[in-house]
């Protein structure tokens, strides 16, 4: 076997036992892997109406056919499970090494099944597997944890864990590895939580992927690294300032969402940019497994030092809360990181909470800490503690800003797609990423289909980001390929840089496939397909791809952008047709046969 | 001071954040880069006012000329 490994771990935590089981390898082709892979488990394995956070839902860990592999950061690993936040799919992705560390240790993917009774976390050393009691780290914060399991068994294991967030079920806490990396989105961190399953160390002597075809492989390497290399995006500007050089660019567009998406302009964005955290407080920069993009930043500022932040983070505890403090920024992401937490929809729930208090849903006798008033750089540092530990007002913060908005009666102040909170570029002036936010099968989010890189950078081509023209094809071809990406095991920073071909290329030598450019697309569109059915039998309709009623309907009141609201309802059914979908959006019986995925679905 | 322009990521070196020229008839966006020393192939977004601009997109007065290099993320 080439690229996969063969085998599944099954771990179920009430009855402490662990199995390994053969992967079926002509499934795990025509679903690729990864985020692909542990979807169709998880359509088999779980019914999509259970209670996410019940005993019921299953964590499914898996890495992809490049994940491990001598490919250009071949090193990602998926957290595939129902969602507590949003009640759809969830698959969140994550770098660092644990992902590869896997591989070598000689598994594809974990399925892990109910509950413990108590806390345990899973130690993994190739055919030794042992699930031992986690009493002494439960309540430990991320460094905390890792370093005792690193003392435990050696330095060079590499441990997943969970934070407090995580235990204490906060809708929004995450899974990290390697301290300072986070599969992060969608809660996943709360159904480990659920399960009393506190980290996974794993360690593998088996560090060498099989490769079909070594010479090919070679080549199709050299030619992707010469295109990373001398790509602007990829070869010099993430390199050189990581993903926070966005800021600006962003910000000069007028679609850098300010105050909770009351503003699309903030007109502090470069005290919080790319280039002063570079001027500022930058100490190292960071890579993942095998990456030659070296994208991660590490800071420092005055006690506290860790990874990030990024981009998205900076966003969501500065312009989204009128922050303009890169100092405290760096604060809270280094608690969301020690906590568990993940920093866009925490940022983007305490932005949601200052607008609750600016419009006088949240009252003074409430705020058990400080002031909740928009700009207040102090205050998203203590309350993201308070939400990560849910303490006082921060156990509602900690349920995320749809349910949070929600108990006080105004849940469009929650500026969330399927309750999930929208990351850092405003839809208003970006018609193609609005189309995506809308359709996105994990909710609000910016790396199920990356519009902003044709409608901002210009890649691969520019595109007019406030023309309709066009934007749901783009739509579904970004949303297809990332699904690929996302399966294979590689980071989506590579697709600045790459283009389809290479990554049929990349996996054909690995695996000895025979995928062209076509074929591949349409194992993403089969994905893409597989996500939508969980999402339908879990209860969504079309009536959740939509967004927030501000974006609908009130137009950007300042800046570059002014003036624009998203056309969705005039991009959506096509779409849906683009999709091969009924006007419901209900993928047609004609298209599952197509993708060979014919199932019973809802109407 | 009729003309903003606005530097960032790596063309901020030697060049500083901000310039304001003062404007002159005819003046398009290829002047500026030159007048900056910018290589063509360095400009990876050019904005006038937030929108898209191309090189030889004539200047009025009062423009915002945001020049950047390359730059990606998410
Ligand atoms: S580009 Fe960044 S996130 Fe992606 S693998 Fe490299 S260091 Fe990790």
């Amino acid at each position: 076997m080439y690229g996969y490994v063969g085998k599944i771990l099954r771990i179920n935590l009430k009855e402490r036992v662990a199995n390994v089981e053969a992967l079926d390898l002509e499934v795990a082709k025509k679903f690729i892997g990864g985020r692909g892979l542990g979807t169709k488990m998880l359509m088999e394995e779980v019914d999509p109406k259970i209670d996410a956070l019940s005993p019921e839902n299953k964590l499914i860990v898996v890495s992809g056919p490049l994940t491990g592999t001598p490919t250009p950061t071949g090193g990602r690993y998926m957290v595939v499970t129902k969602s507590p936040l949003t009640g759809t799919v969830a698959s969140s992705n994550s770098g660092g090494y644990w992902g590869a560390e896997l591989k070598f240790a000689g598994y594809d993917g974990i399925i892990i099944e109910e509950k413990a009774d108590s806390p345990v976390y899973v130690n993994i050393e190739d055919d030794k597997v042992e699930i031992k009691d986690a009493s002494n780290l439960w309540g430990k914060v991320v460094s905390e944890t890792t370093d005792l399991l690193e003392k435990e068994y050696g330095g060079k294991v590499k441990v997943l864990t969970i934070g407090p967030a995580g235990e204490k079920l906060s809708r929004i806490a995450a899974i990290m590895n390697d301290k300072d990396r986070a599969a992060g989105r969608s809660g996943v961190g709360a159904v480990m939580g659920s399960k009393n399953l506190k980290a996974i160390t794993v360690r593998g002597s088996n560090r060498k992927a099989k490769v079909k075809e070594p010479d090919k492989l070679k080549q199709v390497f050299s030619r992707s690294i010469k295109k990373i290399r001398d790509n602007g995006v990829t070869g010099q500007g993430l390199p050189t300032y990581g993903t926070a050089v966005l800021v600006n660019v962003i910000n000069e567009s007028g679609v850098h969402p300010t105050n909770n998406f009351q503003d699309g302009f903030f007109g502090n964005a470069d005290d919080i940019s790319g280039e002063t955290l570079a001027e500022k407080y930058l100490v190292k920069k960071e890579a993942c497994y095998r990456c030659p993009i070296v994208c991660g930043r590490y800071c420092k500022v005055d006690d506290i030092e860790g990874g990030g932040p990024e981009y998205e983070t900076i966003w969501a505890y500065g312009s989204d809360c009128g922050v303009n403090d890169l100092g405290e920024i760096i604060k809270a992401n280094y608690w969301c990181n020690e906590l568990g937490l993940d920093t866009i929809s925490a940022g983007a729930t305490l932005a949601a909470a200052m607008e609750l208090y600016q419009k006088g849903y949240i009252k003074d006798e409430e705020v058990d800490g400080p002031p909740l008033e928009f700009g207040n750089a102090h205050a998203v540092m203590e309350w993201t503690k308070k939400m990560g530990l849910r303490e006082g007002l921060g156990d509602k913060f900690a349920e995320g800003s749809y349910r949070l908005a929600e108990m006080y009666g105004a849940p469009e102040l929650s500026m969330s797609v399927k309750k999930q909170e929208l990351p850092a570029y405003d839809p208003r002036g970006i018609q193609g990423q609005g189309l995506q936010y809308a359709t996105s099968n994990r909710g609000g989010c910016h790396v199920r289909g990356y519009l902003i890189s044709p409608e901002i950078l210009g890649l691969p081509e520019k595109l007019d980001r406030f023309s309709l023209e066009g934007k749901p094809t783009w739509v579904k071809i970004f949303q297809d390929l990332t699904a690929v990406i996302d399966s294979l095991g590689l980071c989506l920073f590579t697709s600045f840089a790459l283009g389809v071909e290479d990554y049929a290329d990349l996996y054909n030598a690995v695996c000895g496939t025979d995928h062209t450019a076509q074929s591949i697309l349409q194992a993403g569109d089969r994905i893409w397909n597989i996500e939508k059915l969980f999402n339908l039998e879990s209860g969504l309709d079309s009536s959740d791809d939509t967004l927030p009623k501000r974006l609908l309907e009130e137009p950007i009141p300042e800046g570059p952008s002014k003036g624009w609201i998203t056309k969705l309802d005039e991009m959506l059914p096509k779409y849906y047709e683009e999709r091969g979908w009924d006007e419901k959006g209900v993928p047609t019986e004609e298209k599952l046969v197509e993708l060979g995925l014919l199932m019973k679905t809802k109407a | 001071m009729d003309i903003e322009v606005r530097f960032f990521a790596t063309l901020r070196e030697g060049r500083g954040k901000k310039v304001y020229l003062d404007y002159e008839e005819g003046i398009d966006s290829y002047n500026i880069i030159r007048l900056f020393k910018i290589k063509e192939e360095d400009v990876a977004i050019l904005l006038i006012n937030g929108r898209n601009g191309e090189l030889n997109t004539k200047l009025s007065k009062g423009d915002i000329v945001s020049i950047f290099p390359p730059v990606g993320g998410g």
